[in-house]
C-alpha cells in the first residue's frame, strides 16, 4: 500500500494546524453571525406573512447561488465598500480573505435556520399557545417558556444543517484569500496531488461531523433538561475553537505573504519565492489558490506582499487595453501604469506563459504546419479545444481577426485534459499554455504566431505598495530575475503535475532553484 | 360594593368573527353571584366557548361591557386578570415539555411566588385533585391517563388561589365513569373553596347535576337562564328538547335495567 506510506500525508498533516484553525475560525464566526441575524428575523417574521415569504424567498435565492460564485461576489463588493469608507471616513478595511468569507458563509447559513425556526414555531398546537395565554403568560413569556422549547428540536436541526453547510462551503473560501481546508483541495487538484485532495475532504467531513455531534449533544441536553449535556456540548465547541485557533493567533505578524493563483505553475513559483525569502531570513507564508480576479486587488490593497503575474494578463484583463504592443514596449508601459498604483514591477523571470495553438509534432510535420498561417487552409476541417475562458478572451478574437481562422468545431475542456485530448487525436488543435509541462510529455509543438496576434505573457514579479522600498525583499528575489527559461519552467510544471513522483510545489521549487543555478 | 352585587356581569355583550358576518355572541346579558356555579350549554357554534374566552379577556368584545367584582375588565390589565382567574382547557392544555409539578405551578411562577412555596402548593393541589404526590409530581403529561391529565388541569387552574374558575368542556373527552367522578369531585371543591365557576358543556345532564343554574346558548343568543325547575317552565321548543333528552334517556335506561333484572 504505497498510498498509505506516501510522504505527502505527513506534509499534509504538517499544514493541518494552520488550515484547520483558519477553517474553524471562519466557519464558527460565519455560523454565529448567521444565527444572530436569522434567529431574530425568524421571530419577527413568524406572525407576518409578507415578511416571512420575503425572507424565505431571499434565503432560498441565496441558496441556489453556487457557493464559489457567492464567495467571489463578496470580494469586489467589499472592496468597493472599503474604498468608499476610506474616502468618506478616512479608514478602510481588508476586503480580502476573512471578511468576505464570513459574510458570504453567514448568508449561506440563513435558510435552514430561518426556515426551521419559522416552521417549528408555526407547527405548535394553537391549543397550547392559548393555554399559555390562559394561565397568564405575556407574549414574551409564551415564546420563551412554551413556543421556543417546543420548537427546539426543529430549530436545532436547522442549526445543525447550517453548520454542516457552512463547514463544507468554507472550503471554497480559498480563492478569495481565506486559508481553509480548501487549500488542500485547490492545491491538490492543480498539482495532481490526490493525497492532498483526499486529506482536505476527509478533514472537512470530520470537522463537520464533530460539530454536528456536539450540537446534537446540546440539543438533547436542552430537550431533556440535562444541564450536563448542554455544558459538555458547549465545552466541546469552545475546546475545538480554542485548540484550532491558538496556533493561528500565535503566528508571527511580520511574515511576508506570497500569493499564488489557482494553477500548478503559480504554486511552484510561490514556493520558490517563499524558499528564497526564508533563505534570506524573511519568514514567508503562502496564500495559494487565489482567484485571478482577486489576487491583483489583494496585492494593491496590501493583503499579500508579492506574487507572479503575466504581462499580457494584466494588460488585457486588469487594465482592459485592447491594442497590442511589442514585448518590451508593453512591459515599459505596464511598469508605468503599475507605478501609478504604487505597485512595483520588480522584473521578469525569463519565460512566457502565453496562450498558444498546439498540435502533436508528428502530425504538424506531416501536414507541413509550422505557423498559425499554415493552419488557416485546413482549419475548416479541424476541431479546436480551449479552456473555459479562452474563447471569450481577446486573444481568440485577435487570432481570428489576424489570420481569418475558422474551425469546424469548438470545444471547452478542463485544461488538464486538453493535452491528452489533442495527443490522442480527439481534437486537432488546442489553445494551451506555452510553459505547460505537458507539451513535452505529449510531444506537442507550438505553432508560431508570426503576426503577433497574441500579446506577450512575460512572467513578472510584483511587489505590494507597502513593500516597494524593502531592500531585503528585493535582494532576496533578485537572483530569480531573468533566470527561469521556458524549458526549465516546463519541466518544473511537469514535475509538479505528475502524480507518480514527489511533485509537491516545495520539492519542485527546490529542484528549480538548483537547476537555474547550474548554468 | 353591596353583597348582592354580582361577581361577574355581562351586559349587552357582542362579539363577531370573520368581518362581522358571524355574530358568535349576540347581545348577551347575565349576572353570576359570588359562589355560584353556572353551566353554559348549547350546540357547537352556539357561542358558548366565546362567552368564556371573553370573561378573562382571551378575546375582547365588540360591544357591551363585562365586569368582574364590579370593575369593567376592558380597563384592567389582561395578563393580571388571567392570572387571578383559573382556566381549565378542553383537552387539558398541559404543556408537554413541563413536568406535572411545573404545569401546576406555572401561574404562581409567573406571579413570582418563591420556589419553596410553589412546591408546597403543588403538593397540596395534588392531594386536592386526588393524585399521589410522589408518583405524579415529576412525571410528564404524556405519561398520564386522560382523567389524570384533566385533574392536573383543574389543579393548575386552582394554583394561584383564584376566586373564579372558567372551565371549557373540561370533562368532555373522558369516559362516563371518570367523567362522573371528576365532576362530583370538582363540585365538592367548588363548595369547599368558595369558588365561583362557569363551566361550558354540551351535556345537559352534566349541567343539571353539577350547576346551580344553567344558561342555554343558541346561535349566539342567551335563550334561557335558570335553575332546572325554572328552565322546565320556559316555553321554548329548543330548551324543551335539551331538557327532554336526558330525561328520556334516564327513563329508557331505567326500563332496560328493570327488564334485565326481571329476566
Amino acid at each position: 500500500m504505497s498510498l498509505l506510506f506516501d510522504p505527502r500525508w505527513s506534509e499534509a498533516l504538517a499544514r493541518l494546524p494552520d488550515y484547520l484553525g483558519n477553517h474553524v475560525r471562519v466557519s464558527i464566526t460565519a455560523l454565529a453571525l448567521g444565527l444572530v441575524i436569522s434567529f431574530p428575523l425568524a421571530l419577527a417574521a413568524r406572525n407576518r406573512p409578507m415578511l416571512r415569504s420575503a425572507l424565505l424567498g431571499f434565503a432560498s435565492i441565496v441558496q441556489t447561488m453556487p457557493g464559489l460564485a457567492l464567495l467571489a461576489l463578496f470580494y469586489p463588493l467589499l472592496l468597493a465598500l472599503a474604498t468608499l469608507t476610506s474616502q468618506w471616513f478616512g479608514f478602510g478595511f481588508s476586503a480580502f480573505g476573512f471578511l468576505p468569507s464570513v459574510l458570504a458563509l453567514a448568508l449561506y447559513s440563513m435558510l435552514p435556520v430561518l426556515r426551521n425556526t419559522i416552521t417549528g414555531l408555526q407547527g405548535i398546537d394553537p391549543a397550547l399557545t392559548e393555554a399559555a395565554r390562559g394561565v397568564g403568560m405575556t407574549a414574551r413569556q409564551s415564546l420563551a417558556m412554551v413556543e421556543l422549547p417546543l420548537a427546539l428540536p426543529m430549530i436545532m436541526a436547522g442549526i445543525r444543517t447550517a453548520a454542516v453547510w457552512v463547514i463544507g462551503t468554507a472550503t471554497l473560501s480559498t480563492p478569495i484569500g481565506q486559508t481553509s481546508l480548501g487549500n488542500y483541495i485547490f492545491a491538490g487538484l492543480q498539482t495532481q496531488n490526490w493525497v492532498f485532495v483526499l486529506f482536505g475532504c476527509i478533514a472537512a467531513a470530520a470537522l463537520a461531523l464533530v460539530v454536528d455531534q456536539l450540537l446534537a449533544l446540546i440539543e438533547s441536553g436542552l430537550r431533556m433538561r440535562r444541564r450536563i449535556r448542554v455544558s459538555l456540548g458547549l465545552a466541546g465547541i469552545v475546546v475545538l475553537a480554542a485548540a484550532t485557533l491558538a496556533p493561528s493567533l500565535t503566528r508571527a505578524k511580520s511574515t511576508t505573504l506570497v500569493g499564488a493563483k489557482t494553477f500548478t505553475e503559480q504554486y511552484v513559483l510561490a514556493a520558490l519565492i517563499s524558499h528564497r525569502l526564508q533563505a534570506a531570513g524573511l519568514p514567508a507564508t503562502t496564500r495559494a489558490g487565489l482567484g485571478s480576479n482577486v489576487i491583483f486587488d489583494a496585492l494593491a490593497n496590501g493583503d499579500i506582499d508579492v506574487y507572479v503575474d503575466y504581462s499580457g494578463t494584466l494588460w488585457a484583463n486588469q487594465f482592459h487595453m485592447t491594442d497590442l504592443k511589442p514585448r518590451q514596449e508593453l512591459l515599459t508601459e505596464l511598469e508605468t501604469i503599475l507605478a501609478r498604483r504604487n505597485i512595483t514591477l520588480l522584473g521578469e523571470l525569463g519565460f512566457e506563459n502565453a496562450y498558444a495553438l498546439l498540435m502533436p509534432k508528428a502530425r504538424a510535420d506531416a501536414l507541413g504546419i509550422h505557423t498559425i498561417s499554415d493552419l488557416v487552409a485546413r482549419a475548416g476541417t479541424m476541431s479546436i479545444a480551449g479552456d473555459y475562458e479562452f474563447f471569450a478572451r481577446p486573444e481568440w478574437a485577435a487570432l481570428k481577426k489576424a489570420y481569418g481562422l475558422s474551425f469546424r468545431e469548438r470545444r471547452q475542456m478542463q485544461s488538464d485534459f486538453m493535452y491528452a485530448a489533442v495527443a490522442s487525436g480527439e481534437v486537432d488543435v488546442i489553445a494551451g499554455y506555452t510553459s505547460d509541462g505537458l507539451i513535452a510529455k505529449y510531444g506537442l509543438t507550438v505553432l508560431d504566431d508570426i503576426r503577433h496576434a497574441i500579446p506577450p505573457y512575460d512572467a513578472i514579479v510584483l511587489l505590494a505598495p507597502r513593500r516597494a522600498n524593502d531592500a531585503k525583499l528585493r535582494a532576496a528575489l533578485q537572483p530569480l530575475l531573468g533566470k527561469i527559461d521556458i524549458a526549465a519552467m516546463r519541466e518544473a510544471n511537469f514535475r509538479a503535475s505528475d502524480s507518480d513522483t514527489d511533485g509537491s510545489p516545495a520539492t519542485v521549487a527546490r529542484w528549480l532553484w538548483t537547476k537555474i543555478n547550474e548554468k | 360594593m353591596s353583597e348582592t352585587s354580582p361577581l361577574i356581569a355581562f351586559s349587552h355583550v357582542v362579539k363577531s368573527f370573520g368581518g362581522n358576518h358571524v355574530r358568535a355572541v349576540n347581545d348577551v346579558s347575565f349576572d353570576i353571584a359570588a359562589g355560584e356555579f353556572l353551566a353554559v350549554v348549547g350546540g357547537s357554534g352556539s357561542g358558548k366557548t366565546t362567552l368564556l374566552r371573553l370573561a378573562n379577556r382571551l378575546i375582547d368584545p365588540d360591544g357591551g361591557t363585562i365586569t368582574v367584582a364590579g370593575e369593567d375588565i376592558t380597563g384592567i390589565d389582561a395578563i393580571g386578570l388571567r392570572r387571578r382567574i383559573g382556566y381549565v382547557f378542553q383537552s387539558g392544555g398541559l404543556f408537554p415539555h413541563m413536568s406535572i409539578a411545573a404545569n401546576i405551578g406555572i401561574t404562581p411562577r409567573l406571579l413570582g411566588t418563591p420556589k419553596s412555596e410553589i412546591a408546597a402548593r403543588v403538593d397540596e393541589l395534588l392531594d386536592l385533585v386526588q393524585l399521589d404526590r410522589t408518583q405524579h409530581r415529576d412525571r410528564f403529561p404524556h405519561e398520564l391517563s386522560g382523567g389524570q391529565r384533566q385533574r392536573v388541569g383543574v389543579a393548575r387552574a386552582l394554583a394561584a388561589k383564584p376566586r373564579i374558575v372558567l372551565m371549557d368542556e373540561p370533562f368532555g373527552a373522558l369516559d362516563p365513569v371518570t367523567r362522573d367522578a371528576l365532576g362530583n369531585d370538582y363540585r365538592a371543591m367548588h363548595v369547599r373553596l368558595g369558588l365561583t365557576t362557569i363551566m361550558i358543556t354540551h351535556d345537559m345532564a352534566e349541567a343539571l347535576l353539577l350547576a346551580d343554574r344553567v344558561a342555554v346558548m343558541h346561535e349566539g343568543r342567551l335563550i334561557a337562564l335558570g335553575t332546572a325547575k325554572e328552565l322546565s317552565r320556559i316555553d321554548s321548543p329548543y330548551v324543551g328538547e335539551l331538557l327532554g333528552t336526558p330525561r328520556r334517556q334516564a327513563e329508557r335506561l331505567q326500563a332496560a335495567l328493570s327488564q334485565n333484572i326481571a329476566s
